[in-house]
């Protein structure tokens, strides 16, 4: 657990000294994503480096699992921590290897079994070892450079991850490949990452906490939903945007929304039998499965009330399905696009689930508003 | 035509005063990358240590090594070295400064801040990030100095021959002073040779000595040369 306590650093400029970070105090738990979020100029990169003692702070203590850094060396202390910044920094005099064996070396590793981590480590982020841990940096795309940055800062399993705008320099496509890369290393390794962004979006995907700053002050510390769904002052709303409930529909998944199972039916049952259970469950819309449950259409009350035959001969096809495991956004962006006002979801096998609904996904956004008794 | 006569006849004496020759500026130069390199990182870290020591160091390239040569002989004869070996060392040693801190302290003070930064950020000491990193990435620019500072000092050894430090100054003073155009052309030709073949090899060198990792991107890097002479 990394907890910063009344950490304040000022610096001292001609004009003055100039409040950079102002008794700044949070706890970020093991394992989680903490992003430090705000405009430029807002103490957001001066805390991280605080962190690392790359800045000393003026006053105030971190601790990292209890222990107070300033007990450490810094040297000591920074060979604990990985370290990823913007520029990426990749030494353009060593090899990917070299490279991604800097701070094993310096820790004294044994020389094979730094080798053998610089092959596992590129290996986990999809480059081939065979091609890649002789070439130099300069060999490498941008993507790619950051991925290798990135096993740098993890090569001696450091349990702590400071991470500075490490994917700003990136495209904006390569960019959301490399986050879901690690996003998926992650979840995997379970580090506690300290992350400074200034990209909301980036902040609501990467993020188990958020940290706003203004001004050197740390404005609100909460979960995404939370900063989006109640953010604590006009400030935050205003950087989160006007548009900050859309946002939340990337933070749910589809398979979090989805209406109480609905009944299915198949094929050959008769219309009789479909009006019955559609009766029965108060259903509008009975989705048709074939054998295995795979969705193959489906029977609107209204067209079929009057209508006599099987299932099979008066189905509608569905113009799109929506898998549980994308986010509500897909899932809305797609009923726009279809112009539809629900969907059904399949999971992983194409097995229908079942459905979203417009009406459904404004009701849970809402709750939140309704629990604490008021709109924003 | 008699020059190349003469120069066929005197081969063991170009050869020996050749060898002179390499050894003053060889063991000077030697000395001033030993000197010049440590302070040229040293003042990275003071910019007002840095100005001083590079007028200080621009100052010695202005004294015409004539002068130079004159000014040790009272200095230097206090321990019997007045003239000779010794006295010319130190000048090409002086000379040499110039080029060198300067091309080190440029070198250093443009690596690239992220790579800095990098290197702290992973818990790399003062010492393990000029080691690792900062000098490794310096060495072209350096070795560009080494031998913009050989070069130069060929030439100014050749004056040395004054003081009696021999080198293939001998050839130009006594044709000089004997009206002897062979012995003259002999000694211009075979300095400006040594300076083209010490220049060549040492490029050679600097290739060699420069990271395979940043050697595509070398002829992007600004490579600072200096410009002035001494007289």
């Amino acid at each position: 657990m990394i907890r910063l306590d009344n950490l304040t650093k000022a610096f001292a400029t001609p004009a003055g000294p100039v409040v950079a970070a102002d008794r700044v105090s949070m706890d970020v738990a093991d394992g989680e994503i903490c992003v430090l979020l705000g405009p430029s100029g807002c103490g957001k990169t001066t805390t991280l480096k605080m962190i690392n003692r790359l800045i000393e702070p003026t006053s105030g203590k971190i601790y990292i699992d209890g222990k107070d850094t300033d007990d450490y060396d810094p040297v000591e202390l920074r060979r604990t921590i990985g370290y990823v910044i913007q520029q990426i920094g990749l030494f353009p005099n060593m090899t990917v290897e070299q490279n991604i064996c800097v701070v094993p070396k310096l820790l004294g590793w044994d020389h094979e079994k730094a080798k053998r981590r610089a092959r596992e480590l590129l290996e986990t982020i999809n480059l081939d070892p065979a091609l890649f841990l002789a070439r130099y940096p300069k060999e490498l795309s941008g993507g790619q450079q950051q991925r290798v940055g990135v096993a740098r800062a993890l090569a001696a399993d450091p349990p702590v991850l400071l991470m500075d705008e490490p994917f700003g320099a990136i495209d904006p496509i390569n960019r959301e490949v490399i986050q879901d890369e690690f996003l998926k290393m992650h979840r995997r390794l379970k580090k506690t990452v300290m992350f400074v962004s200034h990209d909301i979006d980036e902040a609501v995907k990467m993020a188990d906490k958020v940290a706003i700053f203004r001004a050197g002050k740390l404005e609100q510390f909460a979960s995404p939903d939370q900063i989006l769904a109640h953010p604590a002052n006009t400030f935050i709303a205003d950087f989160v945007g006007s548009d900050r409930t859309l946002k939340r529909l990337r933070l749910v998944r589809v398979g979090d929304a989805l209406e109480p199972r609905a009944p299915t039916v198949v094929a050959s049952d008769p219309l009789e039998r479909v009006r019955e259970l559609m009766h029965e469950h108060g259903q509008k819309i009975m989705v048709v499965v074939d054998a295995l449950g795979r969705p193959q259409g489906y029977l609107d009350r209204d067209v079929v009330a009057n209508l006599s035959g099987s299932a099979a001969e008066h189905r509608a096809s569905l113009p799109a399905t929506v898998r549980v495991e994308d986010d509500l956004r897909t899932a809305v962006s797609r009923m726009f696009m279809h112009d539809v006002r629900w969907m059904a979801c399949i999971d992983r096998d194409g097995v229908f689930t079942g459905f979203v609904s417009q009406r459904g996904i404004t009701r849970l956004l809402g709750e939140t508003y309704r629990a604490s008794g008021g709109a924003h | 035509m008699e020059t190349l006569e003469f120069i066929l006849h005197n081969l063991p004496a170009i050869g020996q005063r050749t060898l002179e020759h390499i050894s003053i500026v060889g063991v000077a130069v030697g000395a001033a990358i030993v000197t010049g390199v440590p302070i040229g990182i040293a003042i990275t870290q003071s910019k007002r240590a840095a100005d001083v020591v590079l007028y200080i160091a621009s100052m010695i390239m202005t004294i015409p090594s004539i002068a130079l040569f004159g000014v040790m002989i009272p200095v230097l004869s206090l321990i019997g070295h007045g003239i000779g070996y010794l006295p010319a060392v130190i000048a090409v040693l002086l000379y040499s400064q110039l080029p060198i801190i300067r091309n080190t302290y440029t070198a250093i003070s443009n690596v690239d801040p992220a790579l800095r930064e990098a290197a702290r950020g992973m818990g790399m000491s003062t010492l393990e990030r000029l080691r690792q990193v900062e000098i490794p990435l310096a060495v072209p620019v350096i070795m560009a100095g080494v031998r913009v500072a050989v070069v130069i000092n060929i030439g100014i050894t050749a004056i040395a021959t004054y003081i009696g430090a021999g080198g293939l100054g001998a050839f130009i003073s006594r044709g000089i002073s004997q009206t002897d155009s062979r012995q003259l052309i002999t000694g211009a030709l075979t300095v400006s040779l040594l300076a083209i073949v010490a220049d060549y090899t040492l490029l050679w060198l600097q290739h060699r000595l420069t990271p395979a990792g940043i050697r595509v991107a070398r002829h992007r890097t600004r490579r600072p040369r200096t410009q002035s002479l001494p007289a």
